[in-house]
């Protein structure tokens, strides 16, 4: 019965991010209704990693840009230009992909490192850097590209889009199973990960989720796990960019847990002062952040391009509000300080399943934007209530943000007091 | 004579999870300074929220009486109506707009919907005249100090015909001379039948101007004390909010002290925009090995404007001077240079300039030195959390554990927080500026034991203080600063409260 009520109070404590998961479900719960079971067909879930991958890309830079308290209008931008670049290198200059890959990342990075400067050293606020960014490089895309399109791009780019790794069994088989394989080994590496963290909290007298809750969560994560490989498997296997997905999450969840940059980038959007009076070179994480943000902006438009096989000059409009409503959907807080990787990730889930469970059900582009507008308002007002009902008791965000006063929770007073009695009550 | 204006009766009020107050009594008479004590996170602010309808009336059990009516507020407004006016520690002005407006802001004198702004002016001058103010009504509020803002906004709750006024640490941002005359006017304005209730941390100030103190402890309201009966004393108030006495207010303590560590030359920095003004000039400080060296100054002195330019240049412009560490000059130019040379700067703005208030505990201790934990860029997290554990404990922290955010926790254990980051830095020399502000009995005699062991293992300490028996307490020196210059330099066998204060408003030419 208390262990009931203690994973209540649990869940209550992190509405957010239980919320948030739950809201996944359910959205592909009612998709998959209405859909009469489209959404989940092998062919559609392929699509779907694949038609989100650019943006849950660009959602991983974003939330990080987002979290030390910046903003980045320009990524759409910047994706469309270094697809232009790719389409010029690649079909002009018939430069092979190897090189040309690496030279787009490279531009994405100069891209970002221009836009870092005016940020982190002029100290432009990055609302404007950023969006006079999203005008100067769709203006350059525009020149780059001649305002036409540069089409076709030889296969081993187009795979970078639509590829799938190769099929061991030689197509003998109902199931894909080098994907099962994978499938199967991600999902032990994440409860065996989860287990270990778990034990390490334990040891250094951490307080821990409750058993019952962990084990549904992990439980439900492992399920999740294993229907996506199931599904993946029984279509064409594993998409190549689901692999540069995977790596990228893994590689930036841990930068920013476990490394020093991420943990600057953390403290510098909690409180900017004090990491600077801390001796934290901030203008150097904001640069790079930017950089970084370019590198993977310019990955996203390789992505992009090599899944539509050509280079637009209206390419990855409209992928910075995706990209920041996937994060702002996924946890990250408007002040900044607040946010993480996997849950950007689940941000651009809900808004991918969104899109293409009403592609299905054949609603316009209108109604599309309608329902997309009003989930990320809702997510974020519900965060915003969420932290003003249970900030009451303690020194939320918000009331930092607002400079309210706010009364720290009696638990903390003087618990030496309460041995002594109270006897010297003036009669 | 003992009328009562206010009864507050059985106020309990509870937070998910925690009862913030339990069956709280608050009996105040008309006409009387009622002071409320307790240590932070008693449930003084609490019951003050109560008062003034910022939790209404359905969110707490319990009934306030004011002016023998029952009293069912659902906002300040409500509250504001009946002539209760609550001015916070954090004062709520509009920095742009003038005196004046901000008088009048939310209240404005108007016809039809258009500002009357001769009557506003006309009539804000007068407010300003009683509480002792000639400013010109039309000055913007960001160009006078934080001492005439705070009388700023008693003219303010003035213009709402105020009969129960509320000041929740009135003096916490103000030096002696602007806390003496806002005690003074609070005195004043009783003469003139205005009931306060006062929220203090300084018992000093409590016994100028209480004429009750009710203390509150652990959300519970102990007793209340009446001058009239002779009950009003600092040791029956401080047993009252820690439940126990204070032997002594300070740690005893036998100062070894070794060679120079620090030496500050001829050091003189502009002010950022007016750069005809030196902050700071032409100073010259040391401070030896096991030393703990105070710096006193009132307001404006340029006590935080010297550390903190001295720490990484993070304030002033074309700073000048030389700073020396065991006789070899340092480079301290930015604030990575500053830590690797071994110098730490507590700041006396924790809220704002010492933590990551939405991270926890571990995080913000490891924040200042990441490079220890850390190999080739990656934390290590586990040795982080040994190290943090270390902290809650030799520093006793009281938190549930080090993953615990710190915007939750106290005052004091929030400072421990500020002060073992600093500490696991691993410098020779530690400025703390105010390191007390805003803590309470008990937790400032812990932050003055940790003082004295920093010093006894050897550090060097630098202690910025607006409290002189604070400064008096724990130093083995003092230096003095006035408008920018070191004016005095006193060894704590020669120092009292008068040499001190004659030393702090010297003028030098």
């Amino acid at each position: 019965m208390s262990a009931l009520r203690e994973s209540l109070g649990f869940l209550t404590s992190r509405l957010r991010q239980v919320g948030i998961f739950v809201a996944l479900i359910l959205i592909v719960i009612l998709f998959q209704v209405l859909t009469n079971g489209i959404l989940l067909e092998p062919q559609n879930v392929t699509n779907l990693v694949v038609q989100n991958s650019y943006i849950l890309i660009l959602a991983i830079g974003m939330v990080m840009v987002i979290i030390a308290g910046h903003i980045d209008l320009s990524v759409g931008s910047i994706a469309g230009f270094i697809g232009a670049v790719a389409g010029v290198m690649i079909v002009h200059w018939g430069w092979a992909w190897w090189l040309a890959i690496p030279a787009c990342l490279l531009v994405g990075a100069l891209v970002g490192a221009w836009q870092g400067y005016w940020i982190a050293y002029v100290g432009i606020p990055a609302f404007i850097v950023t969006l006079a960014g999203m005008l100067i490089f769709r203006g350059l895309t525009l020149i780059t590209l001649k305002n036409q399109q540069i089409t076709p791009f030889p296969s081993e780019l187009r795979a970078l889009g639509g590829g799938f790794l190769p099929d061991i069994s030689g197509g003998t088989s109902v199931l894909e199973w080098l994907t099962v394989i994978l499938g199967v080994g991600g999902t032990a590496a994440i409860l065996f990960q989860a287990l270990k963290e778990r034990r390490v909290r334990r040891k250094f007298n951490l307080e821990n989720e409750p058993m019952a809750w962990f084990a549904v969560k992990n439980g439900f994560i492992a399920v999740l796990m294993l229907i996506i490989t199931f599904l993946l498997a029984s279509y064409r296997g594993t998409p190549i960019v689901l692999i540069v997905l995977a790596v990228l999450v893994i590689l930036y969840s841990a930068l920013m847990n476990n490394s020093i940059f991420g943990r600057h980038t953390y403290a510098i959007g909690g409180n900017l002062h004090a990491a600077e009076l801390s001796g934290i070179k901030t203008k150097k994480v904001t640069f790079r952040l930017f950089v970084n943000m370019g590198v993977l902006a310019a990955l996203a438009g390789l992505v992009f391009t090599a899944r539509l096989n050509s280079a637009q000059p209206a390419g990855g409009t409209g992928f910075e509000l995706d990209s920041i409503a996937a994060a702002f959907i996924g946890g990250a807080a408007v002040q900044g300080g607040i946010g993480t990787v996997a849950g950007a990730m689940i941000g651009g889930l809900i808004m991918g399943v969104l899109n293409n469970g009403m592609s299905i059900l054949g609603l316009g582009t209108d109604y599309q934007q309608l329902i997309k507008g009003l989930v990320l308002l809702l997510a974020v007002g519900f965060d915003i209530f969420n932290k003003n009902r249970t900030g009451a008791g303690g020194g939320s965000g918000m009331a930092r943000r607002f400079k309210w006063k706010t009364t720290p929770p009696a638990t903390e007073a003087a618990p030496a007091a309460k041995a002594e009695p109270v006897g010297v009550d003036a009669k | 004579m003992n009328v009562p204006i206010l009864q507050m009766r059985g106020i309990t009020k509870t937070f998910p999870g925690v009862k913030a107050l339990q069956d709280v009594t608050l009996d105040v008479n008309r006409g009387e300074v009622h002071a409320i004590c307790g240590e932070n996170g008693a449930g003084k602010s609490t019951l003050m929220k109560v008062l003034s309808g910022v939790y209404a009336h359905n969110t707490f059990d319990g009934d306030i009486l004011f002016e023998n009516e029952p009293c069912e507020f659902s906002s300040i407004t409500d509250s504001e109506k009946r002539g209760i006016v609550i001015i916070h520690q954090e004062l709520a002005l509009s920095p742009y707009l003038s005196i004046a407006e901000n008088i009048y802001l939310g209240n404005e004198l108007a016809n039809n919907g258009w500002v009357d702004w001769r009557k506003t002016n006309l009539e804000a001058a007068k407010l300003l005249a009683r509480v002792g103010l000639s400013e010109n009504p039309v000055t913007p509020i960001q160009h006078i100090s934080v001492g005439k803002q705070q009388l700023v906004e008693i003219a303010k709750a003035l213009s709402k015909e105020v009969k129960l006024l509320i000041l929740d640490e009135p003096t916490a941002a103000l030096n002696d001379e602007d806390s003496d005359h806002l005690l003074d006017l609070i005195l004043h304005l009783k003469g003139q039948g205005v009931t306060s209730i006062i929220i203090s941390h300084k018992l000093n100030e409590i016994r100028k101007v209480a004429d009750a103190v009710t203390i509150i402890r652990d959300g519970k309201s102990i007793e209340t004390l009446r001058l009239d009966q002779g009950q009003i004393t600092q040791e029956r108030i401080i047993r009252g909010m820690v439940g126990r006495d204070l032997e002594s207010l300070y740690p005893d303590r036998t100062p070894t002290i070794g060679e120079e560590v620090l030496r500050i030359e001829d050091w003189t920095v502009q002010h950022p925009q007016d750069h005809s003004r030196m902050v700071v000039n032409n100073a010259n400080l040391n401070v030896r090995k096991g030393e703990v060296v105070g710096l006193a100054g009132l307001m404006g002195a340029g006590r935080t404007e010297l550390a903190m330019s001295v720490f990484g240049r993070t304030y002033g412009r074309a700073v000048s001077g030389k700073v020396y560490k065991y006789g070899k000059e340092i480079n301290t130019s930015t604030v990575s240079d500053a830590i690797d040379n071994g110098i730490a700067y507590a700041t006396e703005d924790r809220k704002h300039y010492g933590l990551n208030l939405i991270e926890d505990i571990k995080r913000n201790i490891s924040m200042a030195s990441l490079g220890k934990l850390a190999k080739r860029g990656w934390v290590d997290g586990n040795k982080e959390t040994t190290v943090a554990n270390q902290y809650r404990k030799s520093m006793n922290i009281k938190a549930p554990s080090v993953a615990a955010i710190t915007g939750k926790l106290s005052g004091g254990n929030q400072q421990k927080v500020v002060l073992s980051k600093w500490m696991f830095s691993d410098p020779d020399v530690l400025i703390l500026d105010e390191p007390t502000r805003g803590i309470d009995v008990g937790a400032k005699f812990e932050i003055y034991t940790i003082i004295a062991q920093l010093a006894a293992a050897g550090k060097a300490v630098i202690v910025i203080s607006s409290e002189l028996p604070e400064l008096l307490g724990i130093c083995d020196r003092i230096y003095t600063l006035s408008a920018g210059h070191i004016t005095g330099e006193v060894p704590i066998a020669e120092a009292t409260q008068e040499t001190l204060m004659h030393y702090m408003t010297k003028e030098k030419e």
